[in-house]
């Protein structure tokens, strides 16, 4: 090879990795200009509260004026606190309450429905439309039918000779009928997310269970919920989740009462912050409600993790 | 042979009978609901209270959608709900899908690390932000304005989620069709505007009804930001109306009628897409 030759082969070398750094630091510059909205919202409007809520938390932040470091103190009074633990008791109460029946009545449906039995598609259809209509008015409708003199249950209950109860005016029914409320307003999204599932499992095993002569019931507790079992878990937590998060339905049908009954976290945080402006103890509040949540979630992640491998 | 078949057909229409009793009652249950909203909306305010309850109200009246209109500044809340969920929509729709596109697409250093770290933020739930943010929007002078109401889904966690949508779908597009288009010298932008943005179709239009329904329905937000009455979306001047009307019930059922008949028309015609949109929150969490 001639030491042109070598020289012409080097240039070109040269100039096509060149070209291919190029080429990448365009990638390299466009990437970045594609996400630097979202990342920079992602700073902005996710990072810096978030970090901004654990400061908080550690002050006597008040609505105007000087903020004072007052380390833990927010959270030893959060403890000491007896609102505190009825607000908890009162949160878990709707978890304890909503999860289980919202589970077992979606599942419950989605069994029935992934059959393709007739009139599948309108049941699925009508049992989603409250998941899809607003909180607020489907609580508003529902806190009119649970009225204690014109509502639709009391009139219902006088009709067969009962007098019903002020079912949101007591202290021991308030909270039920928030329960049941929102477990009709979101039991048709666990439902459609049940039908997928179920609708992933083989033919084959039904049938090799059938040749087996084994019965429905059988059926069902051996194949279905095994195979269905990921996305009955995940579905588990992301109700509980949710339900610790309860706010609209207690705003708009009970504001937390009759005396504290149905006062969850949420409507707590949101009193202490926007009603009371003790931005300090609200924000601890707001953290001891994220801890859990970020607990839960690792959970789901870990277990979304396993099966995803199992899976693959 | 055929008895045998039909026997069966039959055994199996009368282990359906359960079935279908269980069906019905729930059904029952979700639309009992909407009936007596709506027949309360058309009720003289006496007869709410009228025993046995009456379905069909008589006489029917109309007058409590227009009293609705009259009484509150009803057009306004419509159409703050109407505009502010259109901006989020379109917004939404366009960094997510433009992130989207490059996260799945644009081989860039620190690409996935950042989607991963966007990816952990969905599970932040929005109350331990909104103190901050409150204050935050208090000091930029943006409280009782919309803006918070569509800066941050945009940009915040409702955004980070369509990301997530638009790069799942992305990276299912085959790479051959985008190969041809950048051997043409096609620049990214470009590409993503004539090929991918067109190909993503489907996945936008789950997105768009994701976004719409969940800002159309937010509630806390709007709480918290807006203070005039003017300025107010459907949730919360319905919550107001609640607290402010309290028994007339005629009135308020009109407004919610009002407030639902629109989505629930267009939920029907588009059913497969709302359920498919709707579920996208099971990822969410």
């Amino acid at each position: 090879m001639s030491s042109m030759e070598r020289l012409e082969t080097g240039m070109a070398r040269r100039r096509s990795k060149k070209k291919a750094s190029r080429h990448s630091r365009g990638d390299h510059l466009t990437g970045w200009l594609f996400i630097s909205p979202l990342v920079l919202g992602f700073i902005l409007l996710l990072l810096v509260p978030l970090g901004m809520a654990l400061y908080m938390s550690l002050t006597d932040w008040p609505l105007l004026g000087q903020a004072h470091f007052v380390g833990l103190d927010n959270y030893t009074s959060i403890i000491s606190d007896q609102e505190f633990w009825t607000v908890l008791g009162n949160t878990l109460y709707f978890a304890a309450g909503l999860v289980p029946l919202n589970i077992i009545l979606a599942l419950l449906l989605a069994v029935l429905l992934a059959r393709n039995i007739k009139g599948a598609g309108l049941f699925r259809t009508i049992i989603f439309i409250p998941v899809m209509t607003s909180l607020v008015v489907w609580s508003i409708v529902w806190k009119y039918m649970f009225a204690t003199d014109s509502g639709f249950i009391n009139q219902l209950l006088q009709l067969i000779g009962l007098t019903g109860p002020s079912w949101l005016y007591d202290t021991r029914l308030a909270m039920p009928v928030v329960i049941v409320t929102s477990l009709l307003k979101n039991v048709g999204l666990n439902m459609v997310l049940f039908i997928a599932a179920l609708q992933q499992v083989p033919v084959q095993l039904y049938e090799a269970a059938r040749i087996d002569g084994a019965g429905r019931i059988r059926t069902f507790f051996t194949i279905t919920i095994p195979m269905i079992t990921p996305t009955i878990f995940l579905t588990v937590i992301m109700t509980i989740i949710g339900s610790l998060k309860v706010f609209g339905q207690i705003y708009v049908m009970t504001q937390g009462g009759p005396s504290g009954s149905t006062k969850v976290l949420v409507y707590t945080i949101w009193e202490k912050a926007f009603k009371l402006f003790e931005f300090g103890y609200a924000s601890a509040l707001a953290y001891v409600l994220f801890i859990i949540i970020l607990l839960l979630t690792l959970v789901q992640w870990q277990l979304r993790k396993r099966w995803v491998l199992h899976e693959s | 042979m055929r008895a045998n078949l039909s026997a069966k057909r039959l055994r199996g229409g009368a282990a359906n009978l359960p079935h279908y009793t269980v069906l019905m009652a729930v059904s029952v249950i979700m639309l009992i609901p909407f009936v007596w909203m709506l027949s309360t909306s058309l009720k003289e305010p006496a007869d709410i209270f009228v025993f046995p309850p009456r379905l069909l109200p008589s006489p029917i009246r109309w007058a409590n959608y227009s009293d609705v209109i009259t009484s509150m500044p009803f057009h306004l809340f419509y159409w703050n709900s109407v505009y502010i969920a259109a901006l989020v929509t379109a917004g939404t729709v366009f960094f997510a899908s433009l992130a989207g596109y490059a996260f799945a697409r644009i081989p860039f250093r620190g690409g996935n690390l950042v989607f991963l770290m966007l990816l952990s933020t969905m599970m932040i739930p929005n109350e331990v932000i909104a103190i901050p943010m409150f204050l935050f929007m208090r000091d930029i002078g943006w409280i009782n304005t919309h803006l918070p109401l569509i800066v941050l889904p945009i940009f915040g966690a409702g955004g980070v989620f369509g990301v997530f949508v638009m790069r799942q779908f992305f990276l299912s597009i085959p790479k051959e069709l985008e190969e041809a288009a950048m051997i043409d010298g096609c620049s990214r932008m470009r590409i993503y505007l004539t090929i991918m943005l067109p190909l993503a179709k489907p996945a936008i239009a789950t997105l768009v009804i994701f976004t719409f329904l969940t800002s159309w329905n937010d509630f806390f937000d709007p709480l918290i930001f807006i203070n005039d009455r003017e300025l107010m979306t459907l949730p919360l001047a319905l919550s107001m109306f609640t607290n402010e009307s309290g028994t007339s019930w005629h009135l308020l059922m009109s407004a919610s009628v009002m407030a639902t008949l629109p989505l629930l028309i267009v939920f029907f015609f588009a059913q497969k897409q709302f359920i498919e949109g709707v579920s996208m929150t099971g990822l969410k969490e």
